[in-house]
């Protein structure tokens, strides 16, 4: 059975283009604003959507999405609610494939069994747990494998050739290159460096490779789309609804700003032929 | 593969850093590789000859081990029970207990050629003992520390800058310890290259809940032969307090395997366990994954970390060391828990009858011993870790107990 984002790949391969590959942070601003964001997401330009699970503690997050998470924190966002808003995102969008990504502890507490039946029953189709390496993989990466979830792995510029093998081994759907060694929201120093790197993960894999981390606007969209089969924005999705709120309450603004950054971004990965 | 003794409690952790459930590796991949390089370096350090000459030397001059054994006489007859000593490592230099540690990882750190030291402190004891040995070897070094905690640690924020750290406010989250530790990782993440991460107690990822014990250990061994030297028998009981559990383990690990050895640990009550304001996370908590350790935690129902609270800003951490947990959960430890006024009482009653100024953290630990002591037999004989001594606190004290006149 191919999956939602194999399917997902081949069509923006057909394309020849890059994918765009958007994180937005569950519940933020509040509940009904976030879904409405994502709800718009397909349509102006995301082929992907990863949706954060807000967590206290993000150590490996930039001050933007830290900001999102606790903004989707007060405004009363849990895991229920996350897994709530995929099925709701389902209802409307059964092709575009719903990555969740965060941090382990919340998963734990809702129990590892009973959160991969309920992602499953919700409409998730793969994961990403920043805090879990392969030498947790019993945690919830081969429970989940087994189940039918993608298990997404972060590959960062201090996985050398070495441990790729073992980065790679248990990681489905596609491979999530870090380009910086840093939090999100840092600027990409050298992108010949990125682009090489992809390469040398790719010699390793056939899974698609994605990049992420420093990607603000069409042109860093357009040169990180050059040597990557997908390109990630999260920070600077968040800061476009952060900058749209008033008094922190989501506003008619908070939408469109989102998608309006979207479309810029699809513009710039748009300007790249991918033979 | 090394043969473990099952009827050893000494042998933890597995080579995948486990003790029982608890420990393990929970960080980020950027991060993964670096642990592991660690983990090579300290394995090799560990069984180096010259690196243990090394440190003893600098134990033995600079810190000024060993740290004496004092029979707290007038406390002990104050309570009218056990035989009261103390292990004072409040005499080390900087003052408490961190210095251990530090001198270790530091060392460490200069054979594995790092530059660039990075810390999180709370109370600020584990900020001035990194501050002090970076200077002492002419490393840059900056210490991440919560923005609350600047504000009631003024005198140990200052000692740091004197020293020539950096001091990082960290103003996410709490802004407090968990936060600071928060951002140490991000710091670290952000600089693999030259970057040596000095945590301050006995948690994180694998391997440095058991690298912390194992530089903390010299307090239990010590403590362990002077006790055999000045009574010619072991102590019944030993005593602690803790936060993310260095000092205890510290003192505990030599005595673990002495099952007639009764141990306790003090967590911090707050305001009062039922409070919900309090940092007792065995007592209050349940196991969780933070800050790349699987341990008890104090968290709400969605797996969101809750702010921990007491008067103590080295014990104010919602975790806990995963030694620590597998010991309370094997039964082995005996964990405990002091409340705020409990301590403060402690405080000025070990300042008053011994002319010593313990620190808050244990403070806690003494609060216990005046409720466990009194129905104690005279030839029991107990340890307390005196960890720290209570210059930086008179401060706070002074506010809650309003005023110095």
């Amino acid at each position: 059975m191919t999956t939602r984002i194999e399917n997902r790949f081949a069509k923006v391969r057909a394309e020849h283009r890059a994918a765009l590959v958007t994180f937005v942070m569950g519940g933020d601003p509040d509940p009904e604003s976030s879904f409405e964001i994502i709800k718009a997401l397909p349509a102006a330009g995301a082929d992907l959507i990863e949706i954060g699970m807000p967590f206290t503690d993000p150590m490996a997050d930039g001050p933007a999405i830290q900001a999102a998470g606790l903004r989707a924190l007060a405004a009363g966002q849990t895991l229920i609610k996350t897994l709530a808003l995929v099925s709701r995102f389902r209802q409307g969008d059964s092709e575009t494939p719903i990555i969740l990504m965060g941090y382990f502890n919340p998963i734990y507490i809702y129990g590892v069994e009973r959160f991969i039946a309920d992602a499953l029953k919700a409409g998730v189709d793969g994961l990403i747990v920043v805090d879990l390496p392969p030498e947790e993989d019993a945690e919830l990466c081969k429970p989940a494998l087994d189940a039918g979830l993608n298990f997404i792995r972060l590959a960062t510029p201090t996985t050398d050739d070495a441990r790729l093998p073992k980065v790679l081994t248990n990681t489905s759907g596609f491979v999530y290159y870090v380009s910086v060694t840093g939090i999100t929201g840092s600027a990409i120093s050298d992108h010949s460096q990125v682009a090489s790197s992809v390469a040398r993960i790719k010699s390793h894999t056939a899974l698609p490779v994605v990049v992420g981390f420093g990607v603000k606007n069409a042109e860093t969209a357009e040169t990180v789309a050059r040597g990557a089969d997908g390109v990630v924005v999260g920070s600077a999705l968040v800061e476009a609804v952060r900058l749209s709120l008033v008094d922190g309450k989501a506003t008619a603004k908070t939408v469109p700003a989102v998608t309006g950054l979207v479309g810029e971004l699809i513009e710039g990965i748009r300007r790249v032929h991918k033979s | 593969m090394t043969v473990q003794n099952p009827n050893s409690f000494r042998n933890g952790p597995d080579e995948t850093g486990h003790f029982g459930l608890f420990g393990g590796r929970f960080v980020a991949e950027t991060l993964m590789p670096l642990i592991l390089s660690l983990e090579k370096a300290y394995d090799v350090a560990k069984n180096d000859p010259s690196f243990q000459e090394e440190m003893r030397s600098y134990l033995t001059h600079y810190v000024g081990r060993p740290s004496p054994l004092y029979y707290a006489e007038r406390l002990t007859e104050h309570l009218g029970g056990a035989k009261i000593y103390l292990k004072r490592d409040e005499l080390n230099h900087t003052g408490a207990h961190k210095i251990n540690n530090v001198m270790g990882q530091i060392l460490l750190a200069m054979r594995m050629g790092k530059t660039r030291i990075i810390a999180e402190t709370g109370a600020g004891q584990h900020g001035v003992a990194t501050a002090t040995v970076c200077a002492r070897f002419g490393l840059k070094c900056i210490v991440y520390m919560g923005a609350v905690d600047v504000e009631r640690q003024k005198p140990n924020v200052f000692r740091m800058k004197m020293l020539g750290a950096e001091v990082v406010p960290v103003v996410s989250g709490a802004k407090t310890l968990k936060d600071a530790m928060n951002e140490a990782l991000r710091d670290w993440v952000s600089n693999v290259e030259d970057t040596f991460y000095c945590i301050g107690t006995a948690a994180g990822p694998h391997p440095y809940p058991a690298m912390v014990r194992d530089f903390q250990c010299v307090i239990g061994r010590e403590a362990r032969e002077q006790m055999l030297e000045r009574e010619g028998r072991l102590p019944n009981s030993i005593i602690a307090c803790i936060g993310g559990g260095s000092n205890a383990i510290g003192l505990f690990h030599p005595f673990l395997d002495d099952k007639d050895v009764m141990i306790y640990g003090v967590e911090a009550a707050g305001h009062g366990l039922s409070s919900g304001a309090h940092a007792a996370s065995l007592t209050g908590g349940r196991p969780g994954v933070l800050h790349g350790n699987r341990t008890y935690l104090l968290m709400d129902d969605d797996g969101q970390i809750a702010e921990a609270h007491s008067i103590s800003a080295g014990l104010d951490y919602p975790g806990i060391g995963p030694e620590h947990s597998w010991l309370h959960d094997i039964g082995r430890v005996n964990y405990i828990s002091a409340t705020d006024t409990e301590a403060l009482e402690a405080f000025q009653l070990l300042s008053k009858l011994e002319g010593i100024i313990p620190a808050l953290e244990p403070a806690h630990a003494i609060a216990k011993v005046c409720e466990i002591a009194p129905k104690l037999p005279k030839d029991h004989l107990m340890i307390v870790n005196m960890c720290g001594r209570g210059d930086k606190d008179i401060f706070t004290v002074a506010e809650h107990l309003g005023g110095m006149d």
